[in-house]
């Protein structure tokens, strides 16, 4: 299991990964941040479907499981925010006419789970040898009531802010590949004013910060 | 089994069908990717629109009579009605003063070819999941407003919103549904009987929902990994490599900014889609107060 050291500028939670754990899956990984872990298993390229079938490239399937219950509505939400991320980064015109199934099981959630399943199926990308233009990782900024921003909050500190922004940002260029948000903010607490320089405030900053890390 | 590819793009023509003149199929059923490169060179599209422009947007409130509040929002074909019912329920225990409010956003098999009947689809249930949080994050009504009755008593609102005819932005016009229909919603009053503990509910006399914010959403697709455009049409959907949606508030706040997936953008693109959002919120918010005002009260 790799175990990183944490990097200048940003304070996440000691996050690890570890790859290759599950036998049959072509690929998988699993992601722990902090206390929160998804193992995330891949097969692909693989058969797929006939009215699936699309003859200019992969079809990719996400299936995100809960820990507890069957998947819901929000699940279906999450897994439409995953699968079109992958089909971003995915070369999956190499590989036309199969299917590429990523199933994502939630093992514990103790805050930042939508970025935990990003880096968790990221890693799982890699060990399956699936080509891809760019790696990508997730990131979750929560904005506290003093205007602080936190980077990979825990489920207490997500609940206490009034704004939680989860980034996919890719590894080639640093740009925003996915982003989701709850709660309400300001513009500038989002920090998407461009000429800003890197070290400015603001969540698309801090998160591009903590991705490099990443 | 392809057409032959036209050999020379009449420039001096501009951007438009090349059917007739090389005896190939037309571009638009062929190629339509490289037809709408070829508009959006110029700056415009196949409709007639600018980059940055919305199709017409018409509501009509109040429609439904058998509902509590109804609104039908139409974006140029893109035609979405939202109902909404009222109903009584016991609150749930954890926050015995607040009350319910229930969206559902369906895609039927009568709006597009590409819905077939039977359970929601995955963009059915990645709609009302949106909804719900636009709900949730805007705080459009206080659930505390909904309670009657501290552990007792709440109203459950059911908020329908159906597709009639797709033409995407589907999301769009969904958020504009719900806005107009639950400003149009008229709840009767309800009282509790000391003696008997039952609730009796009073039709003659209706007091309107306090809408606290009016969320207003703005969706961009993205072409090419560079270009945003405004407002997409089912076709712009199925072309584009992304999609990005910006839901801002009144008070410029931003509400959601949903991009799942897609091409990647820059922070700077993000901005101007936010900016978009902002000044398409003023203009949505006039047509809503335009047709508030014209009501006649019953």
């Amino acid at each position: 299991m790799e175990v990183a050291e944490e990097a200048a500028g940003c304070s996440l939670r000691p996050f690890s990964c570890e790859q290759g754990l599950l036998s049959r899956p072509d690929g998988s990984a699993t992601f722990v941040q902090g206390d929160t872990s998804v193992l995330a298993g891949l097969y692909g390229p693989a058969e797929v479907k006939g009215s699936r079938e699309s003859p200019d490239g992969a079809t990719v399937e996400v299936l995100l499981r809960p820990k507890v219950g069957l998947p819901g509505v929000a699940e279906r939400s999450r897994e439409q925010l995953l699968r079109r991320t992958f089909e971003a980064v995915l070369l999956g015109s190499l590989h036309p006419r199969t299917s590429i199934t990523v199933v994502l099981q939630v093992l514990s959630d103790a805050g930042s789970l939508l970025a935990c399943c990003l880096n968790a199926a990221c890693m799982g990308l890699l060990d399956a040898g699936l080509p891809l233009s760019s790696l990508f990782c997730g990131v979750t900024c929560a904005l506290d009531p003093h205007g602080d921003i936190i980077l990979d909050p825990t489920a207490r500190q997500e609940q206490e802010a009034h704004a939680v922004l989860t980034f996919a940002i890719d590894s080639a260029q640093r740009k925003v590949l996915a982003t989701t948000t709850r709660g309400s903010c300001s513009a500038e607490e989002a920090g998407l004013p461009a000429p800003r320089p890197i070290s400015g405030r603001g969540g698309v900053a801090a998160a591009t910060r903590a991705g490099s890390g990443l | 089994v392809g057409a032959p590819r036209p050999q020379r793009s009449p420039r001096r023509e501009g951007p438009g069908l090349l059917g007739p003149c090389c005896g190939a199929a037309p571009l638009r059923t062929v190629e339509p990717l490289e037809y709408y490169r070829r508009f959006l060179k110029e700056n415009c599209r196949p409709d007639g629109r600018e980059l940055g422009e919305f199709r017409a947007t018409t509501v009509n409130i109040g429609s439904i009579t058998t509902a509590d509040g109804s609104a039908l929002v139409k974006l140029g074909n893109t035609t979405v009605i939202c109902g909404v019912k009222a109903e009584l329920a016991a609150p749930a225990l954890d926050s015995a003063n607040k009350g319910y409010i229930v969206p559902n956003v369906e895609l039927p098999s009568l709006c597009s070819t590409r819905f077939r009947s039977g359970p929601p689809g995955e963009e059915a249930q990645a709609a009302s999941q949106f909804i719900a949080d636009v709900i949730e994050n805007s705080q459009i009504i206080a659930k505390e407003d909904l309670c009657i009755a501290d552990g007792k008593l709440a109203w459950v609102l059911y908020c329908d919103i159906i597709c009639l005819d797709y033409d995407g932005n589907i999301l769009d016009a969904s958020t504009f549904a719900l806005l107009a229909a639950l400003k149009n919603v008229q709840l009767p009053s309800v009282t509790i009987n000391e003696e008997t503990g039952l609730s009796e509910v009073n039709l003659k006399q209706k007091n309107p929902l306090v809408i606290r914010k009016h969320p207003v959403a703005t969706s961009f697709a993205i072409f090419d990994d560079t270009l945003l455009i405004v407002d997409p049409t089912a076709e712009e959907e199925d072309l584009a490599t992304g999609t990005v949606t910006v839901v801002t508030d009144e008070d410029d706040r931003l509400c959601s900014v949903h991009k799942p997936g897609g091409s990647p953008l820059t922070g700077a693109k993000l901005q101007d889609c936010i900016s978009r959002a902002i000044t398409r919120h003023k203009e949505v918010k006039k047509l809503i107060d335009k047709v508030i005002k014209s009501i006649k009260p019953k």
